[in-house]
């Protein structure tokens, strides 16, 4: 095998002071499975206290800080930086035809950046955990003594990380393309990209300076948010809901950008309504900023407020439908084979389907009163999140899996595993909107014993879930040991990825792609079995 | 500047381009380009501040005229021409890189870092001074019996004891924190200071007039505006001065010149906006009526 970026240079000082972004994704890579694994284990060990009513296996301060702690380690170090960091790191600059991205040091400074905030993160659990919930609600986090510093610097932190790899990915978007490529020329995982920097970019710094002023209310006492010294409690709401709800956005805008890739690569057939779904990216960011108040339609906002983010989170149903349907047109009358990432994709399609419509009850002002802070919203956001943005996350990394280690994963198992995914999540959370509708609220300890039969169900489907993360696991690691080795363009994609090698040469390509080429347009490549991928025709 | 360098095709070997870049112009817009994206997370940063003192001041404007009496217009003044002229060497110091005179950038970094010290050192002027007479945020808020314009009245913080040594307010209230005032056993919760209003009840309609003689209720909540924007104002003028210092020893070894002069010139960007945040506060802090 030639030389690739991974044999480019060894020893761990290559790798931990690497300035190249496929290494650098790589390493974020691995930190956010290893995050992604202990938001599990917390998951678990919430989902097994709840199986009966009572006391179950820990007591209910322990729970208090589970929850919590789930929320925390899974929003911030797993689902932000997720697609964006892992992923997009690896993949954007060479979907560009790039070198690297803009600025290498700084994306080698976001990573130690997370890492560190991921150890500010640790030091709270390990010093005895936090037990506000995930959004740090004002003013239980200034009162209660559990580490809410720590855990609040940590996503302070990370929060700077997440800005570095945003500001990166603007920059790089914007200079780094070779001059055939418009705008229109690119990628759709691109214009997500762009999307999620530019609500990470303006959207951060406000979670940023909301958590200074909760460090600064613990640690000195400023009374901004404490109404016992004349602050506002419900104005920490406003402020990190301005930030936390495009955060969402954050989150599921790469994952449909990956979805745009894999529909139109595994229908074999040029995307339907490529400016639709690019624009329609950046209308959700755009809109993403003006919806926050829908989290608060119960905290006290004016009628009017109310009315208007009511009638503002409507909208975002509209670009979001925008890009389904286009998948399912792109759909029609293609090719469609069923490989892993497609599995992922059309599970996407159901569950994100789904979470996106209870949205919509969740919106309207009568119906959010009567399923605020029930198991409708966890289900809810389950559906998106977990449904939505990890679906996408594990269509990606299958997609991607032999561009970036240069070795097949057994399909089969990657069936098998998509399956148990898909029906241990609905199993789940598909019983958390019934018994939300039927009253349970949310992040309750204890529970009316009519309840116990869906919390039972809810378990049974995590440990499903349990059993085919597993599996996932298993058969990844697999086939680092004995895969078979992956071909330049195993999926027939036409996008800048694929003409390079896989795994990719330190540079990527010794000449920038200098052909024009519609990153969707598949009729000239057919599949050689001889190479096990696809290959140009004329070369055929 | 950079064409003629693009010409000379010498990529591999030229040490101001990056091998990630095809041409100088391509890293310089970038640069750029990267610096102002960053100036905007910080306005933004700083935009929640922004924010909370704009919702404070229109639901309280009493709290806003009284305390804004106690901050000094001539020290914020001198402060605000020390930072603008700062500015003016700063942008000086940018075209004396490009033009490649390294003496004259040195002097002009060199002054530009002296009046980031003369911002400082006029800050602690004040900030000690606030310091002495328990001027300051929250619950270290310790009520004026005499403000500026002699007026009498104490006015007791709500809630938590002082913990100040010499704290001159007999009429709070010792209590341990974290507990409410006795007979609220329901919850853990401090009680508020004042009936929940949230953000959407527009204050009444308030009689300025009367403002500056009358002592308001929850005081502190303008010190702790002040003290987190200015001290937040502050920790960025910090970070400017190392980023200038950084730039200063480079300009003495002679890196900055016609050619390669990104760094001084982001410097100088960030620089412009930790004065243009200045140019806000102080109207906003100083100079209310």
């Amino acid at each position: 095998m030639s030389e690739n970026y991974l044999s480019h240079s060894h020893g761990i000082r290559s790798w931990l002071l690497t300035l190249d972004h496929k290494r650098i994704g790589i390493l974020y890579l691995i930190s956010i499975l290893t995050a992604f694994f202990l938001g599990g284990v917390f998951a678990m060990l919430i989902r097994t206290e709840l199986l009966t009513p009572k006391a179950t296996i820990m007591g209910a301060d322990t729970y208090n800080k589970m929850f919590t702690l789930h929320g925390a380690v899974m929003i911030f170090l797993f689902i932000i930086p997720g697609i964006p960091a892992a992923l997009g790191n690896f993949i954007l600059p060479i979907m560009l035809g790039a070198k690297d991205v803009a600025f290498p040091r700084l994306n080698l400074a976001s990573w130690y950046l997370y890492v560190v905030g991921a150890l500010f993160s640790l030091l709270s659990i390990v010093t005895g955990g936090v037990d506000t919930g995930w959004t740090f609600y004002t003013p239980y986090s200034t009162i209660t003594s559990t580490s809410v510093i720590s855990l609040t610097t940590g996503a302070f932190i990370l929060g700077f990380s997440s800005i570095f790899t945003g500001i990166n990915f603007i920059v790089t978007i914007h200079k780094l393309r070779p001059r055939w490529m418009g705008w229109f020329d690119m990628p759709l995982f691109l214009w997500a990209s762009y999307a999620t920097a530019i609500i990470q970019v303006l959207a951060t710094p406000v979670l940023g300076i909301t958590l200074l002023l909760l460090i600064a209310e613990r640690a000195l006492g400023v009374g901004i948010f404490n109404p016992a010294l004349g602050g506002d409690p419900v104005l920490y709401q406003h402020f990190f809901w301005f930030y936390s709800h495009p955060a969402v956005y954050i989150m599921i805008l790469p994952a449909m950008g990956i979805m745009s890739e894999v529909f139109a690569v595994f229908s074999h057939r040029h995307i339907f309504g490529y400016k639709f779904i690019a624009y329609s990216s950046i209308a959700i960011a755009t809109i993403s900023f003006l919806v926050w108040g829908h989290h608060m339609f119960t905290s006290g906002q004016s009628g009017v407020a109310n009315a208007i983010f009511s009638f503002l989170t409507f909208l975002v149903a509209i670009p979001s439908a925008i890009k389904v349907f286009n998948w399912l047109s792109t759909m029609y009358k293609g090719s469609i084979t069923f490989e892993t990432p497609m599995l992922y994709a059309l599970s996407f399609l159901f569950l994100f389907g789904i979470g996106g419509l209870t949205g919509l009850f969740l919106g309207s002002l009568a119906t959010d009163v009567h399923l605020h802070d029930t198991y409708f919203i966890v289900a809810h956001f389950h559906y998106v999140m977990f449904g939505g943005t990890l679906i996408a996350f594990l269509a990606g990394l299958h997609y991607w899996w032999p561009k970036m280690t240069g070795r097949m994963y057994s399909e089969k198992w990657g069936r098998v595993g998509a399956l148990l995914i898909f029906i241990g999540f609905n199993i789940t959370f598909f019983t958390q909107f019934i018994m939300g509708s039927k009253g349970m609220p949310r992040r309750y300890y204890n529970y009316l014993e009519k309840y116990q039969g869906y919390h039972e169900a809810s378990t049974i489907g995590s440990y499903i879930l349990a059993v085919g993360f597993v599996v996932v696991a298993i058969y990844l690691v697999q086939s680092l040991v004995n895969g078979r080795p992956a071909p330049a363009n195993p999926w027939g994609g036409n996008t800048l990825e694929w003409k390079c090698a896989s795994p990719p040469p330190h540079d990527n390509f010794a000449q920038t792609p200098d052909t024009p080429s519609d990153p969707y347009d598949m009729s000239r490549l057919v599949y050689d079995p001889a190479v096990g991928g696809y290959v140009e025709k004329a070369n055929a | 500047m950079t064409t003629q360098e693009n010409r000379a095709g010498n990529h591999g070997h030229d040490p101001y381009l990056a091998h990630h870049f095809e041409t100088h112009e391509q890293q310089f817009e970038s640069g750029k380009l990267g610096m102002w994206l960053f100036l905007a997370t910080e306005v933004l940063l700083f935009g929640g501040l922004f924010c909370a003192y704009a919702v404070y001041r229109s639901n309280h404007p009493e709290i806003f005229i009284y305390a804004h009496q106690f901050l000094d217009k001539q020290l914020g003044g001198l402060n605000t021409l020390v930072l603008i002229f700062s500015s003016l060497t700063m942008a000086w110091a940018v075209r004396a890189a490009q033009l490649g005179e390294r003496r004259k950038l040195i002097t002009l970094l060199s002054i530009t870092l002296a009046c980031g010290f003369i911002f400082l050192g006029v800050k602690a002027v004040e900030y000690e001074h606030k310091w002495k007479h328990g001027l300051l945020w929250g619950k270290y808020y310790q009520s004026q019996t005499h403000d500026a314009h002699g007026a009498q009245g104490a006015q007791s913080p709500a809630g938590e004891a002082s913990p100040q040594p010499a704290a001159p307010a007999p009429d709070i209230a010792p209590a341990s924190p974290g507990v409410a005032a006795p007979g609220s056993e329901r919850s853990l919760l401090p009680s508020a200071a004042e009936e929940p209003r949230g953000l959407a009840v527009p204050s009444e309609k308030i009689d300025t007039h009367g403002f500056g003689t009358v002592v308001p209720k929850n005081v502190q909540i303008f010190f702790s505006v002040y003290f987190v924007m200015t001290g937040l104002h502050g920790l960025h003028v910090i970070a400017g001065m190392v980023v200038i210092g950084i730039m200063l020893v480079g300009a003495i070894r002679g890196r900055f010149g016609p050619r390669f002069f990104l760094p001084v010139d982001n410097a100088g960007l960030y620089w412009h906006l930790v004065d243009l945040i200045w140019i806000y506060l102080f109207p906003l802090l100083y100079l209310i009526h």
